[in-house]
């Protein structure tokens, strides 16, 4: 067992939330087509509310810090939360777009002691990353912030989404990363919007391409085993937690709402009228998702996936039951394996089609309620 | 014996989990878990304080062993973090207003739920 398996165990028996996604704005400078925010600010947190959220963070056991957005970069005191959060000691890593990185912003987060930083890239071409933005010249300024962080000693990972438009650049980004000496990671999930809208999961790539990504062994190692049939179901993955959301991992927006995860928005409480570990420990809502175990998945509880599946709990919650199947991870296993799904199966037998699940599922959505 | 100074960096992460300091190098990712004796060693490495200072005030006193020993032990951990760049070692104190020295606040230890 690796020691960060170990700090996770600890974590996890100790109730403590050891990694934390902030997102300090929702604003930014580019417009991306697959984005799943609403870009207009409706009363971030200032920077003493941060500052304070950071030290009860702190005094909470967050180790792990993601600071995000949007566009984090954007807000002028971007640094002075970065600094302040290293002050108390968070491991903090960066998401960013890196347009705002010059040498002396690559300089200072190297001087901050940033773990990490994490750029999106979605083609080595101009002409695809710009169209995705929608920013004019984004990729050029992209891959110059990149170039000085890299200048600097950072490390940096190029994550690459992969959408209908730019399936075919992958390598191309990969190309990219082994030049200038970062990693690289590649998504191939599109999520619906935090506000329940599900128009950007059109930019979804189809099966075929799903299956390719799949099949390549540079992505995922051994493909043949990455693609084998599940195992035999047993107690421990009966008795298994969907995910690290909500119990040792949670995610607060710009405006203070905790919630399990970036990816499930079901809000849990609001830091302006709670300290953060009266919500961590005794939000309702945190405790009904504790209280899930994959034996009490419903449909997927009788899965023969359900200890291989990734299935998402906050994708689930956006289609309407938090212990339900995600169209999403249902099409994914099936892909990877040829088997189908508990959830496939069902949706076959109700007459709903996987594809009108997922891109019809707006009515049954969840919004996010402010507390 | 020739006696050393040392100083947390600046490029690490720290907190108290349960007892225990878990340190993470921004340097190269390492993540490390501290033993008992380990933490006393991390939270006295202000950069003022000889190694031998530590280890006689703080170490000996407590777990009842020999300075010489205790020492040695001191200076392999001391080696194996440096190497790390999670301390800076010195022949000389070390000014903690240096570009790469921890603020000296410490980690916040969390509170028990």
């Amino acid at each position: 067992m690796s020691l960060m398996q170990k700090l996770n165990g600890k974590a996890l028996r100790m109730g403590v939330p050891l990694s934390v996604h902030l997102d300090i704005t929702y604003r930014c400078n580019e417009r991306c087509e697959h984005c799943y925010l609403d870009h207009e600010d409706h009363g971030e947190m200032t920077a003493a509310e941060i500052r304070s959220l950071l030290r009860q963070l702190a005094d909470a056991g967050v180790f792990f810090l993601v600071i995000s957005g949007g566009e984090p970069l954007v807000r002028r005191d971007c640094f002075e939360i970065i600094e302040y959060a290293r002050t108390l000691g968070f491991n903090v890593k960066l998401k960013t777009n890196a347009i705002l990185i010059r040498e002396e912003e690559a300089q200072r987060l190297r001087a901050l002691g940033v773990e990490q930083v994490q750029v999106s890239v979605y083609s080595h071409r101009d002409e695809i990353h710009d169209a995705i933005t929608k920013v004019r010249g984004s990729l050029k300024r992209t891959l110059a912030g990149i170039r000085w962080m890299r200048a600097a000693g950072l490390k940096v990972t190029l994550a690459n989404v992969l959408m209908r438009s730019n399936s075919g650049d992958g390598d191309g980004v990969r190309a990219i990363a082994a030049e200038v000496g970062a990693f690289y990671t590649l998504d191939p999930t599109i999520t619906p919007m935090m506000d329940g809208g599900t128009s950007v999961l059109q930019h979804r790539i189809s099966r075929d391409e799903l299956k390719a990504v799949f099949s390549d062994a540079t992505l995922v190692g051994d493909a043949e085993s990455f693609c084998a049939p599940p195992p035999p179901i047993d107690d421990e993955v009966r008795e298994g937690l969907p995910c690290s959301a909500g119990h040792t991992a949670c995610y607060v927006s710009p405006y203070g709402d905790v919630y399990p995860c970036v990816q499930f928005p079901l809000a849990c409480g609001n830091i302006r009228k709670q300290g953060f570990l009266d919500i961590w420990r005794d939000s309702p809502q945190f405790a009904e998702v504790r209280s899930i175990r994959g034996k009490d998945l419903g449909t997927c509880s009788s899965c023969a996936h359900l200890g291989t599946c990734t299935r998402c709990p906050g994708l689930a919650y956006m289609e309407g039951n938090m212990r339900g199947p995600s169209t999403a991870d249902c099409e994914k296993s099936f892909v990877r394996t040829g088997i189908p799904t508990a959830g496939m199966l069902a949706r076959a037998k109700s007459g709903q089609s996987a594809h009108s699940a997922s891109h019809g599922a707006a009515s049954g959505l969840v919004q996010i309620q402010s507390l | 014996m020739n006696d050393i100074y040392i100083a947390r960096s600046g490029a690490v992460a720290s907190r108290v989990l349960g007892g225990e300091i878990v340190i993470m190098s921004a340097t190269d990712s390492t993540l490390f878990s501290l033993s008992e004796v380990a933490t006393i060693i991390w939270q006295a490495a202000d950069g003022n304080t000889p190694l031998s200072e530590i280890v006689r005030q703080r170490i000996c006193s407590e777990f009842d062993v020999a300075q010489d020993a205790a020492y040695r032990d001191a200076q392999v951990f001391v080696d194996d973090l440096a190497r790390h760049g999670i301390l800076r070692v010195s022949d000389e104190p070390i000014d903690s207003n240096e570009p790469g020295i921890a603020i000296p606040a410490g980690a916040p230890s969390m509170k028990n739920p």
